[in-house]
């Protein structure tokens, strides 16, 4: 009775951030426009190795798609009272962290599949396991939705959030082998990358895409960001009551 | 069973005592007020009873139940009407209501009458597939108060709620709040409207700097004064406020250019006020005495301005 409650909480709170928030017309056109403007800059600079870059495109299309939404949404709520709201109401801090997290999930889960989809029809790459394909875009979406929420917490104003997610988003796309393969950058570099659930993103999308592999130790990782980051904003966002 | 039973809370934010061990007690289905200037500690008592924070010390029932260790089932027998219209902007009416009782989980089997008795019950039918950012204050004032009952709760929290409206606009909702007040729902309502306590409460806590100076009836407040006349004088032309101080009076304070003198001597103030005007050659307009109203009782009770309170309402106007 009570998970059903939770559940019932956290399916109403996913339903109204789409429906208030990221199902805007300038939100879904941005979702559009924002792999197809990526692919296509790419594609002009360099036609030849655009296979490559497809896992590194569609990691950072789900980066993006999540955290630039996520972090938003609930810090605006904060500063106009609607999160207090939800906290009014007898469901738990964890149910409002998922309802949210779930939000900026299906944000970016849109953004990635526009982003693969055109690297498939309009790049030629190939998805050589399409299940474990959906599992890893599935986890990477959740994840870096719980890192948007997480930074959300964190801060009081919207444009803190922004700031703080540049903080970690664009050093994310060199240290996490976008562009550039982990083994060729310098030590110190890889350490922090192998710190970062986006290496272990396009690292599982590159074994599914480009270099065939197994990739169960990305999916283990990527399922350990999913519990710890949401974890660490449940508790945050709790301790914030206080 | 009292619907809200405070023993001894209080809450620190790092050194600042926000409330400082109140300790008071609810009946059910009464109007009880907490009136107090900015930042004497009513908010922070409402955040604790609804289970938006967390008492330093003390402790707290709402509906019989502890406001930590049973904080769910208070949260479902309770209703907060915030003191921002905190509904969203970007959800029509209809939708916002649907949507704060899938959160009280109210039976999807009975939850669109539920919806539609509301929006009768508050005249908002016309404008139900309104956007909230659409409304006036009044209206959006309205739907909060109506989500609010959605899951139709036996306490209703109001932390200002006629704060930003317009006189008739608030003359409505007070209307709205009286009649839910009949209908046995038990009110727990902050104000700083000194008239609005009066109109609606049952007793009044009077609460100065995270303490309770005193509760009683709006009428039990007033005659604490002890039924003693009020000096009203008005002036003619500007004066010296610091002629003020040579007022022989309990309280003298100045508002609107309307001096106040509350005096259990009322002649010698009388006498004082003409002798100092006199001397320094301030004329007056205008003199009578009045009977005390919950406002004297106030200022008499808990030693705050005039003035300061007075800021307070330009600010929240």
């Amino acid at each position: 009775m009570r998970l059903a409650e939770e559940l019932e909480g956290v399916w109403a709170i996913l339903e109204k951030d789409l429906k208030a928030y990221y199902f805007k017309p300038p939100n879904i056109s941005w979702g559009i426009l924002f792999p197809i403007v990526l692919a296509l800059s790419f594609s002009l600079r360099n036609p030849e190795g655009l296979i490559d870059l497809a896992p590194g495109l569609i990691a950072m299309a789900a980066l993006f798609g999540t955290t630039s939404m996520e972090a938003i949404v609930i810090t605006f709520e904060k500063r106009v009272g609607a999160l207090e709201r939800l906290q009014l109401a007898p469901i738990n801090s964890a149910s409002i962290i998922i309802g949210k997290l779930l939000g900026g999930t299906v944000f970016g889960l849109i953004i990635s599949s526009v982003m693969t989809f055109i690297t498939i029809v309009f790049l030629g790459a190939e998805i050589l396991n399409p299940f474990a394909f959906i599992l890893v875009l599935l986890l990477t979406n959740v994840v870096h939705s719980a890192l948007g929420a997480l930074v959300a917490v964190s801060v009081k104003e919207v444009f803190e959030a922004q700031t703080l997610s540049n903080y970690f988003r664009f050093p994310m796309i060199f240290l996490c082998g976008v562009f550039l393969p982990l083994d060729e950058m310098p030590q110190a570099f890889r350490f922090l990358g192998r710190l970062l659930p986006l290496t272990y993103s396009v690292d599982a999308f590159r074994g599914l895409m480009v270099e065939p592999r197994a990739i169960f130790i990305d999916l283990l990782v990527l399922i350990g960001f999913c519990l710890f980051l949401p974890y660490l904003s449940v508790v945050k966002f709790s301790r914030n009551q206080e | 069973m009292a619907a809200i039973k405070v023993t001894n809370l209080s809450k620190y934010w790092y050194q600042t005592k926000a409330v400082d061990g109140i300790s008071f007690q609810v009946n059910k289905g009464e109007v009880f007020g907490f009136l107090g200037p900015n930042g004497a500690g009513k908010t922070t008592t409402i955040k604790i009873l609804v289970g938006l924070t967390k008492p330093t010390n003390g402790d707290a029932r709402v509906a019989g139940y502890d406001v930590i260790d049973d904080i769910r089932l208070v949260k479902q027998r309770i209703g907060v009407v915030p003191e921002r219209s905190n509904l969203y902007d970007e959800l029509t009416v209809t939708q916002n209501l649907r949507f704060v009782s899938k959160l009280y989980h109210v039976s999807a089997h009975g939850r669109e009458e539920i919806i539609q008795e509301l929006l009768d019950l508050f005249q908002l039918t016309e404008y139900k597939e309104k956007k909230f950012a659409k409304l006036s204050k009044g209206l959006k004032r309205r739907v909060v108060l109506a989500a609010a009952l959605v899951h139709g709760p036996e306490i209703l929290f109001l932390d200002e709620p006629t704060s930003g409206l317009d006189i008739m606009s608030a003359r409505r909702l007070r209307e709205i709040i009286s009649d839910l007040s009949k209908h046995g729902v038990t009110i727990f309502l902050t104000t700083h409207y000194i008239e609005e306590a009066d109109l609606l409460c049952d007793r009044i806590a009077l609460l100065v700097k995270g303490k309770i100076i005193k509760i009683d009836t709006p009428e039990g407040l007033k005659k604490s004064l002890h039924n003693t006349p009020i000096l009203k004088v008005r002036f003619q032309g500007e004066f010296d406020n610091a002629f003020l101080d040579s007022i022989q009076g309990e309280t003298v304070s100045l508002l609107d250019g309307e001096l106040s003198i509350l005096s259990k001597d009322i002649h010698a103030s009388l006498e004082s006020l003409l002798r100092v005007a006199e001397e320094q050659n301030i004329s007056l307009q205008n003199i009578e005495t009045i009977k005390p109203t919950l406002e004297d009782a106030f200022l008499q009770l808990t030693g705050v301005s005039l003035d300061s309170m007075q800021v307070e309402k330009e600010g929240k106007l």
